[in-house]
């Protein structure tokens, strides 16, 4: 009945990017002091319940104290909130979401989302994006990028798998065709979603080679659930050669006459 | 009808008069007591379909897909028959993922707009809210009468979706736009059935708000109302200022639909491989914003009668007065007020703007703190008690724990850093069904226990009640809690298969559990169905006051005849006069006259 790759993990997944372990130290706090509350109170909760039961020559008592005391514990709460926003939760929700790195010293990618596919388009080499317009969009060019544009000639496209190398952050600027997703990698503690008619921004500086999978976080129809892809974290050596050969393949079958973008993997 | 009933209904004019016949009395009734229970059983037969349609994901999510060695002639009696009656909806039992969008956009729905909601505001403060202030009825009986069946008709246009084709909605409860506006024609019944049943719980707040302002008996000082009337009176100002808020955006949804209008839709929007025939310049987040600002003040409206009526039930089974009475009122009202600042916390990742969080992340924590505060008064309220564990009782303290669970986990949610990780996920759906199941639901159900003597006039059978208990919130930590494991790992919401996505497997075995501690959950629930309807005719005859409490609905006879009081009450202290010393009895009605 249970699968024999199916578990029953407690914890958080392992953390691959710069900024996860901020954020799993205050997943921590914010765990332990739930879980300190809820034990303290609990533990007065049952001894109210057993030391004030209903029994023979037992009473309520009608007058109250404590009525001003118990303000503290609200007291309390409120300072340890606004102390975590003020010390962790405007720093740390501006170091990631308000900001990014500089763009001139990362690996910029742009993602196109669609019903139910990430078509992932990298500038290649030059650094340059090239244009890319709704009209050309067609079964073989999924993001309507323009041949034409001289910038466009070492531009790579990919569907659902993403490169990237570690050492550097990437940046990307997302953008969705139809409905709305949301771009996700849990290893990374970080998610955002790609609307339609606007450029959202998420980045991560990953911090370990390997493959984590990008899922999509917001509803989108009736794939959803299939809306899925990986992310390939390689030393920067290894990405260098995995551009050079993208570019080159696509020189390649563009002398051939055809200017369908190399898709790597399945959908 | 008219013919038949001319008569009647011109009797009728000011809303006293008692009826004769029984389509007056029972059906097209302008009672009070009568409305509050046609919303109690509606309410719960929707809560059932809700729950079934649950049952039924849960048994795909525990095993999502055929697994390799999977052979259509061994399968289990089950399967087989959930195959045959869902054809090919679930073909061999497994579900199509169009089938488990449209159960999860109608549970949600139907649990919050159809169950939830009418249980704690329509049912209960219907027929409590009038008797605990002593008036013979609402302000506005006819507009009452308008209400229940706006109501019904509502839910049954939200039902007939069904026959919409593709079927029932499914885009999530939420809706969200530009997604809800390409989705199949069910979709626009989505949009109509809200507009009917928005406009139903605005004629009804109105209705309570004015019944509690200028219908109280003698001597009711606002100072002397029950906590669940402040919570009433409370909820209704919620419904009133915020859903007209959704209602304007659920026309918009409903022109974009029908009309080719673009609120929602931007400039070049495809879909599937074509430009989407519409004008464009909308945007989609304009929707999440109308949304949530009804949606959050929409919680604390399942919230709030359920604290309402715990403190109503703890107070009379401690024999003691709550503690903090002003300090519970006072929270109420600032959760009500805080609870219009916060909606932008459901959409820190929408693409609004990010610095805005700062500000929602800072009045969301703030909104905890009265949340905590009626909390730790009624925890407080214990002490010096002598507690009597009955059935409504065992609920009301059962809320305390799981709603502070649900009020815990809504904390790594509403801190933005963390909820970069957690939003989305499975975390968020244990975090607000530990709310709204066994905080909320299990206060209702505790008031059902409470009040059912008084509208029936019999009494619940107590060894069925316990059973209830037991197997309705044992079973629920078994669903829920795994959900924090699984959100904690990164399991998103509203994947009809998450075994598809890898990083899923490792908390997958957790939704087996969940499985079969729903199937416990639902077989808890018939000794309750059992108990409702056999007490009907068999429970003990209850008396004008059973519990032996303070508040004014236990003046009156039980059930309370057309009018409710006999001879109009006066008030003559607070609602909460337990164990006075010196006084003859441990209770002190509000209404005795010293």
């Amino acid at each position: 009945m249970i699968k024999e790759d199916w578990g029953f993990e407690t914890g958080l997944p392992e953390a691959a990017s710069s900024y996860a372990p901020n954020i799993d130290w205050l997943m921590y706090v914010l765990h332990t002091v739930m879980i300190g509350i809820f034990v303290v109170w609990g533990i007065y909760f049952i001894y109210c319940l057993v030391a004030y039961r209903a029994r023979d020559g037992h009473t309520g008592t009608y007058h109250q104290t404590g009525e001003k005391a118990s303000f503290i514990p609200d007291g309390l709460i409120l300072a340890f909130e606004m102390w975590l926003v003020l010390a962790f939760g405007i720093p740390i929700w501006a170091s990631v979401k308000q900001s990014t790195p500089p763009p001139a010293e990362s690996n910029n990618i742009h993602i196109i989302a669609q019903q139910f596919a990430w078509n992932i388009h990298y500038p290649g080499p030059d650094g340059k994006f090239g244009r890319r317009d709704l009209k050309l969009v067609s079964a073989s060019n999924s993001i309507g990028l323009d041949e034409q544009d001289p910038v466009a000639k070492d531009d790579i496209v990919t569907i659902n798998q993403m490169q990237v190398p570690l050492g550097k952050p990437t940046i990307l600027q997302m953008t969705s065709k139809d409905v709305i997703h949301d771009f996700w990698v849990s290893n990374f503690r970080n998610k955002q979603d790609v609307v339609p008619g606007l450029n959202t921004t998420l980045w991560f500086e990953p911090t370990k080679t390997g493959k984590f999978e990008i899922a999509c976080a917001q509803l989108c129809g009736l794939g959803h659930t299939q809306m899925v892809g990986n992310v390939f974290v390689k030393t920067p050596e290894e990405f260098d050669s995995w551009q050079k050969s993208q570019v080159a393949e696509k020189a390649g079958t563009a002398s051939a006459g055809s200017v369908a973008p190399a898709a790597e993997g399945k959908s | 009808m008219k013919d038949s009933h001319g008569h009647d209904a011109a009797g009728h004019g000011d809303g006293h008069g008692e009826p004769t016949s029984f389509w007056r009395k029972y059906v097209f009734s302008v009672d009070h007591k009568v409305i509050g229970i046609q919303y109690l059983i509606t309410s719960f037969l929707f809560l059932l379909v809700g729950f079934s349609m649950m049952m039924l994901m849960r048994y795909q999510l525990a095993w999502p897909s055929p697994p390799d060695d999977f052979d259509p002639e061994k399968m289990s009696l089950l399967r087989s028959t959930i195959a045959k009656i869902f054809g090919d909806k679930m073909e061999y039992g497994f579900m199509r993922p169009d089938f488990y969008n449209q159960l999860g956009a109608m549970h949600g729905t139907i649990m919050i707009f159809l169950g939830v909601v009418p249980l704690g505001v329509a049912a209960f403060g219907n027929f409590v809210l009038p008797l605990q202030i002593g008036a013979p009825d609402m302000a506005f009986p006819r507009l009452n009468m308008a209400s229940y069946w706006i109501y019904l008709v509502g839910g049954i246009v939200m039902m007939s979706s069904y026959f919409a084709p593709d079927g029932f909605p499914q885009s999530g409860w939420t809706s969200y736009a530009p997604l809800s506006i390409v989705a199949p024609p069910g979709q626009t019944v989505w949009c109509i059935a809200m507009l009917i049943i928005i406009t139903s719980s605005l004629l009804g707040s109105i209705n309570f708000i004015v019944t509690t302002l200028n219908m109280r008996a003698k001597g009711m000082t606002l100072g002397r109302m029950p906590v669940f009337v402040w919570a009433q009176l409370v909820t209704a100002v919620l419904l009133l200022l915020a859903f007209p808020v959704l209602e304007a955006g659920a026309l918009l949804q409903f022109l974009d639909r029908v009309a080719g209008t673009s609120f929602y839709i931007p400039k070049d929007m495809m879909y599937g491989s074509t430009v989407f025939p519409a004008a464009g310049g909308g945007n989609p987040i304009l929707w999440q914003h109308l949304f949530w600002f009804l949606a959050h003040p929409e919680v604390y409206v399942l919230l709030l009668p359920a604290m309402g009526i715990v403190a109503e039930i703890i107070a009379t089974n401690t024999r003691k007065p709550i503690f903090g009475y002003r300090e519970i009122v006072g929270s109420l009202i600032l959760i009500g007020v805080l609870s219009f600042v916060v909606w932008a916390h459901h959409m820190f990742l929408s693409g609004m703007r990010t610095s805005l969080a700062n500000l929602f992340v800072t009045t969301t924590l703030t909104i905890s703190v009265p949340s905590v505060a009626v909390l730790s008064c009624l925890l407080l309220s214990l002490r010096g008690g002598a507690i009597r564990f009955n059935t409504p009782m065992l609920f009301a303290l059962a809320f305390l724990p799981m709603f502070g669970i649900g009020g815990l986990t809504g904390l790594p949610l509403g801190f933005a850093p963390t909820d970069l990780h957690l939003h989305d996920t499975y975390y968020v759906i244990g975090h607000f069904h530990y709310v709204v199941a066994p905080g909320s639901l299990a206060a209702l159900m505790g008031g059902t226990y409470y009040w059912y003597p008084k509208m029936f006039g019999r009494r619940m059978n107590e060894t069925l009640g316990k059973i209830h208990f037991y197997m309705t919130i044992i079973p629920m930590n078994f669903i829920f809690f795994p959900m924090l494991f699984q959100g904690m790992w990164g399991m998103d919401r509203r994947l009809a298969d998450p075994t598809l996505q890898w990083h899923n497997l490792p908390v997958q075995g957790w939704s087996v559990v969940m499985l079969f501690a729903a199937i416990v959950l639902f077989l808890g629930q018939i000794p309750f169905l059992w108990n409702f309807f056999w007490s009907l005719r068999h429970g003990e005859i209850a008396g004008e006051n059973p519990w032996n409490a303070t508040t004014l609905e236990w003046a009156c006879p039980s059930p309370p005849p057309h009018g409710n009081f006999e001879t109009p009450p006066e008030v003559f202290r607070g609602p909460y006069e337990y164990s006075v010393p010196g006084h003859k009895s441990d209770y002190w009605p509000q209404d005795e006259a010293a």
